[in-house]
């Protein structure tokens, strides 16, 4: 909605909660960046800094949170307004999760130096990016208010889910030929693990950016993968 | 536009259809179609001069004292053409009490104030009915514990939230079917303001409610309909939930976040 509130202040403080979330959002975007360019290059000063960085995003989260607690105590914010706020929360808490993956991934990257290279580390950043992407478009979703985008980014976790699924028969396969690489393909098969759950929160995110701009929440139609890992639990 | 028709499964204990009123040429309220449903609250908000008192008033016809003011179209109250020539128009406000803005109670007793009306109706036979009306009424109204051991003290001694529920109190002791309200907290500090609220909430259980209010809040809490006006039509109305989370037209977005009015 364009038109402003009678009482300026509280566009204000609507417009710096947005700002909030959106540095939220770019904090957790960098820290997952950093963690899988750590992993790539076997870059330990790099991982470590992630995992350091981490506590950085949790102040962020408490003093978003904080804040917007305020507002709905001190402005009983209704309709749209109340929507984005509470959206606003509740997109804190996912950022947070967000961040805490990026920070195990960072930690698994440091034993994984530790090792031999083992094969398939490719196929996790070729997953990494397409999660990336997800969430760079829900991050330009919530800045425009556009609903539509954060829909288009619900259908490709599906995608991301089949990845995940590949990659864990491909390093079941690993580990039976290998029973020495078992170490580093459990921290490999955690960190896609990892990634796929950033993916999941990713679409949390966009979804309650739907639910802020349309006040419903997408009806939960869209295509899941299959369940690899129990699937072969179940065997 | 959202028409004003009950989407819910409760019976519809007034309803308005094409309902305009004037006040001498100017036009107040613009063909308003609303269902009130029955044992519920129904709150009315807009901005000052959006025509929700104006349509309050229509419903037990209190705007026939207002001078010039001609209502068109239909009112009912159950089947009753509230605006029918034949319609005895103290026997309506009977049916259709009012509670206002300020409370006004009578300058007598506490016990007069409540004994007033039934008196006048005929409603009592002998003295212990009609001590038996004004203690039921004032335990509806949450007055009774305070004032049942002083009825005879005058009710203008009163603090202004006990004075709002002896009217209350007043409304009730005539058994209205409807009970319309405008703005009855308005002049009551927030404690009041909650025993009204919390009164309101046990009195939907028998009676129907109409609100008028210009807190939001109160309205959010308080009701289960909510219709919002502005400039003489009725914009928008639905379930209070709905509207206050998710309403469908942009004036009645940009008015309950306060954007404009």
């Amino acid at each position: 909605m364009t038109q402003k509130h009678t009482v300026k202040a509280y566009d204000d403080d609507l417009k710096r909660l947005g700002t909030m979330v959106v540095q939220m959002g770019g904090m957790a975007e960098s820290q997952f960046a950093a963690a899988i360019e750590a992993l790539v290059k076997r870059d330990s000063d790099k991982a470590s800094t992630v995992v350091q960085g981490d506590a950085k995003v949790d102040v962020l989260r408490n003093q978003l949170d904080e804040f917007a607690i305020d507002l709905l105590a001190l402005r009983q914010p209704m309709a749209l307004d109340l929507r984005v706020i509470v959206s606003a929360l509740r997109i804190s808490s996912e950022l947070e999760r967000i961040g805490d993956y990026a920070k195990n991934v960072a930690k698994r990257s440091l034993v994984l130096n530790q090792s031999p290279v083992v094969r398939p580390v490719s196929a996790v950043p070729r997953m990494a990016s397409l999660v990336q992407a997800m969430f760079k478009d829900t991050l330009d979703a919530y800045i425009s208010h556009d609903a539509a985008k954060a829909e288009a980014v619900l259908l490709r976790d599906e995608e991301v889910d089949d990845m995940y699924n590949s990659l864990f028969r491909e390093l079941l396969t690993y580990m039976m030929e290998d029973p020495r690489s078992i170490t580093a393909c459990t921290h490999l098969l955690f960190i896609a693990k990892n990634i796929e759950r950033i993916g999941d929160h990713t679409t949390n995110i966009a979804e309650l950016i739907v639910y802020a701009v349309r006040g419903q929440i997408p009806k939960d139609e869209r295509p899941k993968g299959e369940n690899a890992d129990i699937a072969v639990l179940d065997k | 536009m959202q028409n004003g028709y009950s989407t819910s499964n409760a019976p519809v204990k007034m309803s308005a259809r094409k309902v305009d009123v004037f006040y001498g040429d100017k036009q107040a309220l613009k063909g308003i179609d609303l269902d009130v449903p029955a044992r519920s609250v129904t709150a009315l908000i807009g901005p000052s001069g959006c025509g929700k008192s104006t349509f309050l008033r229509s419903l037990n016809r209190m705007n026939d004292t207002v001078r010039g003011c001609r209502v068109q179209g239909e009112i009912k109250l159950d089947t009753l053409d509230v605006y029918d020539n034949s319609v005895d128009v103290v026997q309506l406000r009977a049916r259709v009490g009012m509670v206002f803005q300020k409370p006004n109670p009578f300058p007598k007793s506490i016990y007069e104030n409540v004994a007033y009306g039934p008196r006048i109706h005929g409603l009592a036979e002998s003295r212990e009915e009609l001590d038996a009306i004004v203690e039921k009424s004032l335990k509806q109204a949450g007055l009774w514990k305070e004032v049942g051991d002083r009825l005879a003290e005058g009710g203008t001694g009163l603090s202004g939230g006990q004075q709002q529920r002896l009217c209350i109190a007043r409304a009730l002791a005539v058994s209205p079917e409807v009970i319309l309200m405008d703005e009855p907290c308005s002049a009551l500090d927030p404690i009041a303001t909650a025993h009204i609220e919390e009164l309101i909430d046990e009195l939907r259980e028998e009676y129907t409610i109409v609100i008028v209010t210009h807190s939001m809040q109160q309205a959010a809490r308080v009701s289960q309909r909510t219709a919002f006006f502005h400039l003489g039509i009725l914009v928008e109305t639905g379930d209070t939930k709905t509207i206050f989370t998710n309403p469908s037209d942009e004036r009645t977005q940009g008015y309950i976040t306060g954007r404009f009015g």
